[in-house]
């Protein structure tokens, strides 16, 4: 009988071997998809175990976990001013998941990060509890409350950058919601997403970044960019060959101005008096084609501006005649973010150069070491350093003399430019208010360039101007961060 | 047939030889390490979840270790010549399940559950009940040839035993499956224990079969078949599975009779036929029981495509999350596991201590530890099939093997199971998981086991002075 049961010894080895291989199968060839498969609850578990690590504005912490009650869910997160920092952070909701930095940054914020995992094990060694580390953001805390308490209870946004580097210092959108409010799991976090998510209001856009505005006059900055770039002008001051009303090509429509003696004014003029007569015909001797390439340089039509939470995409389409003049006055199928609008002051101010825009500033572990740094680059050269210089001095009248004077700050040098975006079926909808500008010291360099647009509903639509409601707001915003320098 | 002789004559003179070791010093420090290691697992568990080494620790230590050390005295009496390695290797996976049930207990996830009860408390009574057990055997049944009188008894008692569940008022339905009796407030699974009076009956009765078997047949295309009244057995016990599988739904049950019977007749009647046959017979059945019974289509459902019975789970009911969340479990353990305490398999819920404990073992030991489990699974296994071959007597060695055969399906279709890597039956793990009938019944197998080796590996005794030695003197070549 031995013979058999050598066999069945050998049988039952094989079983065991089918057990170790299938075991190896799961735990090690299939672990790390079974490990992060999103309807796995330990995902979940992980992000909210632990205290979750923090969203840092001027070395503060603008967000924090509180603990909960729950069972699987130790921690749930909290904001400092939620309203005022949603558009930054985005939300993390143990019930709807994560969204803008609380997304892109889990890993880190979490402490899962593979960056993190020899200082894991080492933890787990020395019996450390894992913490999450901490995302240092570029935003200036100043500036942020001064653009959310200048937007106040009308709706529209703000973005600030710094010229120089490209760090995003404000990015405020009204009306916000506060993300606390459904970071839980329980019903109630839930049915207060549901509402704020059915809003008409449309809380939860991040208007900064995610919505796209006709540009209104604030545009003719760019058109006054490609004119220069282009040699459709030379000199600022010299006289051009304007009609007022203008024929539009093409068309027998005739275009006339708001303001201001626009008949064969110069550009400098045009600027400050914001002419559409002037820049629609520039637009349309620069050409569809070298006003597309124009935009381009200051970041048009690019549909993966990631700072890191992606932009929507700006465009200046390819139009007809027509179309292509109105667009160079911002009145056509041309669309920008208010990042967008602030990315071109910022490539003014910062002598044609563009640099590229972002708002974290360092990853950090638990103990403070720095995992990933940013350094800031260059996007384009937008336009040369001479047109730079003409585009300023233009941009400076139009805030010391012309229909930017709400802008002007004792001391400083600010360079703007207004805009009342017309839209809606036969322009009906209350319009836009834009402001976009830059603030120089009298070193010559430029810390801060905003735009602000305000949409809004309930003013009177002739008082609806760029001047009037957006330029107070970028004022303070950049007197925010020039005071927060010294 | 004649050669088998000779061979087993010349084992009988190698094993019989004077001056075996008894090895019980081996035994003894291996026993050592088998409670030094669940004490510090349990330690580790303590101190992973509350920051502070467990209450009950001494309690715990000394329970182990009390009853470690009445076994292997126990042993060293009674069984000196037993195989060193199965008491110890038992007593570490004990000791290990107590702790990994004591781990569940904590869960505040399973606190919540209705169905909740403190498990590791009783656990360790039972682990007690199934030590006194294994003493039991090992002072009273100085012989296993002994049980060989029982034959037909135990055939009788496996039968009421495996038919308990289907009494009304009695047997319980547990989720499906029907493989439970409640008496007094206990729930006892009678299954565990036909596993070792079936093996008896099966021993017993093939020993006297075998030859009948093994001889009486006809050569067709390389196969030996067997005559066709000597059908009769494997086909009763078939159809006995058979109904199992469909009374009691219960296929773990069914196929570990099924499975350790054609190994006991492969065996005594060194017929590979019989495995073709029994393979075929398995195959008719289960696909032929699978056609109608839901219970089992569902079961293979889940094993197809754990994910789907997944997503069905959260809105339809009948349908279990529980595959996948084990698989969940293994994945997220990986190479090395989160520790004893840290992980979140109490996620499986219900019978996450019992059917699926493997998975907190996966989850907190990681691959490492879950194949360390699985081969001291496979030394019990190995060193009871080394049991049936050093036993000098044909009911002892088919004993030896039926008994480590079925305890080796048993851990490998729940740890598969478990695994994924076949349908998912209601099975224990052998001295791991929760269950008192399983602890219990297991203990006794491995008293047997020890019994049998102990007479198969104890020197021959002298040879009493005998008048006629002289004249009967064998000269060899």
């Amino acid at each position: 009988m031995n013979k058999p049961l050598r066999r069945i010894a050998i049988f039952c080895g094989l079983l065991v071997l089918a057990l170790l291989i299938r075991d190896n199968w799961i735990q090690y060839v299939q672990a790390d998809s079974l490990k992060t498969d999103s309807k796995n609850r330990r995902v979940a578990i992980e992000r909210y175990g632990t205290p979750r690590g923090d969203i840092i504005v001027d070395g503060k912490a603008i967000t924090g976990s509180a603990a909960t009650k729950g069972t699987d869910y130790k921690y749930k997160r909290t904001w400092k001013n939620g309203e005022m920092w949603a558009p930054v952070t985005g939300y993390s909701s143990q019930i709807i998941g994560a969204s803008q930095l609380e997304s892109l940054e889990d890993g880190i914020l979490t402490g899962n990060d593979d960056r993190l995992f020899f200082r894991n094990t080492l933890d787990m060694v020395t019996g450390k509890k894992k913490e999450g580390g901490s995302v240092v953001t570029t935003l200036n805390a100043a500036a942020q409350k001064a653009a959310f308490e200048g937007l106040g209870d009308k709706k529209g946004a703000v973005a600030a950058i710094d010229p120089q580097t490209g760090a995003i210092l404000a990015l405020a959108s009204t009306p916000s919601y506060d993300p606390s409010t459904f970071a839980g799991i329980s019903s109630k976090d839930s049915k207060t997403f549901q509402k704020l998510d059915k809003d008409s209001d449309k809380p939860m856009l991040n208007r900064a970044l995610r919505e796209t505005y006709p540009p209104g006059s604030t545009f003719k900055v760019v058109t006054a960019a490609a004119a220069l770039e282009n040699d459709a002008v030379t000199d600022i001051d010299a006289k051009t060959d304007s009609p007022d009303p203008y024929q539009l090509p093409d068309t027998k429509t005739n275009l006339t101005n708001e303001h201001g003696v626009c008949k064969n004014a110069t550009i400098r003029y045009a600027l400050e008096q914001s002419c559409n007569t002037v820049f629609a015909k520039l637009s349309n001797t620069v050409g569809n084609e070298k006003m597309r390439e124009q935009s381009e340089k200051f970041g048009f039509n690019e549909s993966e501006l990631d700072i890191p939470v992606r932009a929507a995409e700006s465009v200046y389409p390819e139009d007809n005649r027509p179309q292509n003049a109105m667009a160079g006055i911002g009145q056509a199928s041309n669309r920008a973010t208010p990042l967008q609008m602030a990315m071109v002051a910022s490539a003014v101010a910062n002598d044609g150069e563009l640099m590229k825009p972002y708002m974290v500033d360092q990853l950090r572990a638990s103990n403070l070491d720095v995992i990933e740094s940013h350094d800031s680059e260059p996007l384009s050269q937008a336009v040369s350093p001479e047109t730079a210089q003409k585009l300023q001095e233009m941009m400076e009248t139009v805030v010391k003399t012309g229909t930017g004077t709400n802008a002007q700050i004792d001391g400083v040098t600010v360079g703007g430019k207004t805009g009342t975006a017309q839209h809606g079926v036969d322009n009906k909808e209350k319009p836009y208010a834009w402001f976009i500008s830059y603030a120089k010291l009298s070193d010559g360099s430029s810390p801060v360039a905003v735009a602000v647009v305000v949409e809004d509903g309930s003013a009177n639509r002739g008082d609806i101007s760029g001047g009037g409601l957006a330029a107070p707001i970028a004022k303070s915003v950049m007197q925010a961060v020039i005071n927060s320098k010294k | 047939m004649s050669s088998t002789t000779n061979t087993s004559t010349q084992h009988t003179s190698t094993i019989g030889a004077i001056g075996t070791p008894s090895r019980r010093n081996t035994e003894l420090a291996l026993l050592a390490f088998a409670v030094v290691i669940p004490v510090f697992a349990y330690v580790n568990v303590g101190l992973a979840l509350n920051d502070q080494v467990p209450a009950g620790l001494a309690a715990y230590g000394i329970g182990l270790g009390v009853m470690a050390t009445i076994g292997h005295l126990v042993v060293r009496k009674f069984a000196p010549y037993a195989d060193p390695l199965m008491l110890p290797l038992a007593t570490l996976l004990n000791g290990l399940g107590l702790v990994a049930i004591w781990r569940l207990d904590q869960s505040e996830r399973l606190q919540l559950s209705k169905t909740y009860v403190e498990a590791s408390p009783r656990q360790l009574l039972y682990s007690a009940m199934g030590v006194a057990l294994f003493i039991v055997v090992l002072i009273f049944l100085k012989d296993h040839r002994v049980l060989q009188r029982y034959t037909y008894i135990s055939m009788a008692a496996s039968l009421v035993l495996l038919m308990l569940p289907l009494v009304p008022g009695l047997g319980l339905d547990v989720f499906g499956a029907k493989i439970w009796i409640s008496i007094a407030g206990f729930t006892i699974q009678p299954g565990e224990f036909a596993k070792i009076v079936i093996a008896v009956f099966f021993a017993g009765y093939l020993m006297v079969k075998r030859d009948a078997l093994a001889l009486a047949s006809r050569r067709f295309m390389g196969l030996y078949l067997p005559r066709g009244r000597d059908l009769g057995p494997i086909l009763v016990v078939w159809a006995m599975s058979i109904l199992i599988l469909v009374f009691e739904t219960d296929l773990g049950t069914s196929l570990l009779f099924f499975g350790m019977f054609v190994i006991m007749l492969y065996v005594a009647t060194e017929r590979t036929s019989w495995i073709v046959f029994g393979l075929l017979m398995s195959a008719v059945g289960a696909v032929g029981v699978a056609s109608f019974e839901i219970h089992v289509q569902q079961r293979v459902q889940a094993w197809l495509d754990p994910m789907g019975e997944w997503e069905l789970s959260k809105t339809v009911l009948g349908h279990s999350a529980q595959s996948m969340e084990a698989l969940w479990a293994f994945g997220s353990g990986g190479t090395l596991g989160t520790g004893l305490g840290q992980g979140n398999s109490d996620l499986i819920g219900f019978a996450a201590n019992s059917d699926f404990i493997l998975a907190t073992f996966g989850e907190e030991l990681g691959l490492a530890g879950v194949m360390a489990i699985l081969l001291l699974y496979g030394l019990i296994v190995e060193r009871g099939i080394r049991t049936a071959l050093a036993a000098r007597d044909p009911f002892g060695k088919l004993l030896a093997v039926g008994l480590s055969g079925a305890f080796g399906l048993q851990v490998f279709v729940v740890a598969g199971g478990v695994m994924g890597l076949i349908p998912l039956t209601g099975m224990t793990l052998p001295f791991v998981a929760y269950g008192g009938s399983s602890v219990i019944a297991n203990w006794a197998l491995i008293g047997i086991l020890l019994r049998i080796s102990d007479t198969a590996r104890r020197p021959a005794p002298s040879p009493a002075p005998n008048p006629d030695a002289e004249m009967t003197q064998v000269v060899r070549p």
